[in-house]
């Protein structure tokens, strides 16, 4: 009888979470137009967010692409069929790694920084003093934060990408010697601009899933030091889930 | 003061190889330059059947790339493939009586038509059809083909054991 309780009780939460975190965006959503018109907030963000994760997320896309080059090499030259590596390797990243891994380093690197950034305002009172002032946090701290990581997120896809597409070259033409001109003409003529779409187009939408979990749980993050680690914590585990349930979804409906 | 450049500074040099990226990925990797520059010319030739052939395949002679799959359609009229293609203006000196066949490079990779000159006079030009052609391999066709021949074979060398048994009605 205890455990149903319990099991009822965590649906519940459950439950009161997803409709918080619809709500909240809801009236993050609303703030959006007028937290335009002061771009200067959101520059620093963009900075914050895009500028500050440039060095691990290309770290990553050259070694993830590195990586795709060894084990394409190795797969495809069994079929003797290696000169197909770029193509491979290309869709690989376009379609799936870049947007996931991006997303994922996304929310160890920019979303943990929101919410523990935000749950301390919270925790030092800032945004109390803020509504005080008669500032309406959403509009001065959360909003611009959110639009920078909505707007770095697809473009630190894409250079993601390209540095990976990098790396695989570097292994599998300069390293394995796989013919440079079958390596690019392979991966050009079955490579189209929907690929790059699709790619991007799952940047954007892990980009406005991530950002909205980090201000959600660093806004309504207990105001204690506890409270503001735990919201870190909730921000990449629940960041993490949702980008790679998102990612069926958008594959199954972009294929 | 010095501070909010520096900050202004690192985002623009990240919108900036953002955009740089896409700009690589969308020239560089993708299928785009499908027509070709300069000037060009269309022919057509009809086949059976075409494969997995797609617009934007190459069109090559003797192993280089002179021209483009343009498009396929189906000609109800005779019930065949209309491929049409357009090969740079460069290489106007192929002979009418050429033969277009349909290709397969590498295991993996996609279909191209190949040209073969053939020795005519004449030279193909604008709107021109090449009327010989070869269609593209279909593998189960080849594999119906082998049993076939297979089982022509056991017939042949084994005649009697088969008793009394009534064999299907033969052509």
């Amino acid at each position: 009888m205890n455990l149903l309780r319990e099991l009822l009780d965590s649906l519940r939460n459950f439950l009161v979470t997803i409709g918080a975190t619809t709500l909240f965006f809801g009236r993050l959503l609303a703030q959006v137009p007028r937290a335009l018109l002061r771009p200067g907030l959101i520059i620093d963000q963009l900075h914050n967010a895009g500028a500050l994760s440039l060095v691990i997320i290309m770290t990553c896309g050259l070694f993830v692409g590195a990586v795709l080059g060894l084990q394409g090499y190795d797969l495809l030259q069994r079929f003797g069929s290696e000169d197909a590596l770029g193509t491979a390797a290309a869709l690989a990243l376009i379609k799936e790694l870049g947007p996931v891994v991006t997303a994922l380093l996304f929310a160890g690197r920019a979303g943990t920084a929101l919410a523990s950034e935000i749950g301390l305002m919270r925790a030092t009172d800032q945004l109390t003093a803020m509504e005080m002032m008669a500032t309406d946090p959403m509009r001065r701290v959360v909003a611009p934060r959110f639009l920078g990581g909505v707007i770095a997120m697809p473009l630190l896809t894409i250079i993601f990408i390209a540095i990976g597409i990098f790396g695989v070259q570097l292994v599998g033409v300069q390293l394995f010697g796989v013919d440079s001109a079958s390596f690019w003409s392979q991966m050009r003529s079955s490579v189209g601009i929907e690929d790059v779409m699709e790619g991007l187009i799952k940047g954007c939408v892990f980009g406005v899933a991530c950002s909205l979990i980090a201000v959600y749980e660093g806004y309504t993050a207990t105001p204690t030091a506890e409270g503001v680690g735990r919201a870190t914590t909730r921000t990449v585990v629940t960041s993490a889930v949702l980008t790679l349930i998102l990612d069926y979804m958008l594959t199954a409906v972009l294929l | 003061m010095r501070a909010t450049r520096t900050v202004e500074i690192s985002t623009g040099l990240f919108v900036l190889l953002g955009f740089a990226a896409l700009f690589f990925l969308v020239t560089q990797i993708t299928n785009r330059e499908l027509s070709i520059n300069g000037r060009s010319y269309e022919v057509t030739a009809q086949f059976e059947n075409v494969g997995s052939l797609k617009p934007g395949a190459a069109v090559s002679m003797a192993g280089v790339t002179v021209g483009r799959v343009e498009s396929i359609v189906f000609d109800q009229d005779v019930y065949k493939a209309v491929v049409s293609m357009r090969i740079a203006s460069a290489y106007d000196r192929i002979p009418a009586d050429s033969d277009a066949s349909i290709m397969t490079s590498g295991l993996l990779g996609g279909q191209y038509i190949g040209i073969t000159a053939g020795g005519d006079e004449e030279y193909l030009a604008q709107g021109d059809r090449i009327v010989f052609v070869q269609d593209a391999l279909v593998l189960e066709n080849l594999i119906n083909q082998m049993v076939a021949s297979f089982g022509r074979r056991d017939d042949a060398s084994a005649p009697e054991s088969a008793g009394g048994q009534p064999q299907e009605a033969q052509p």
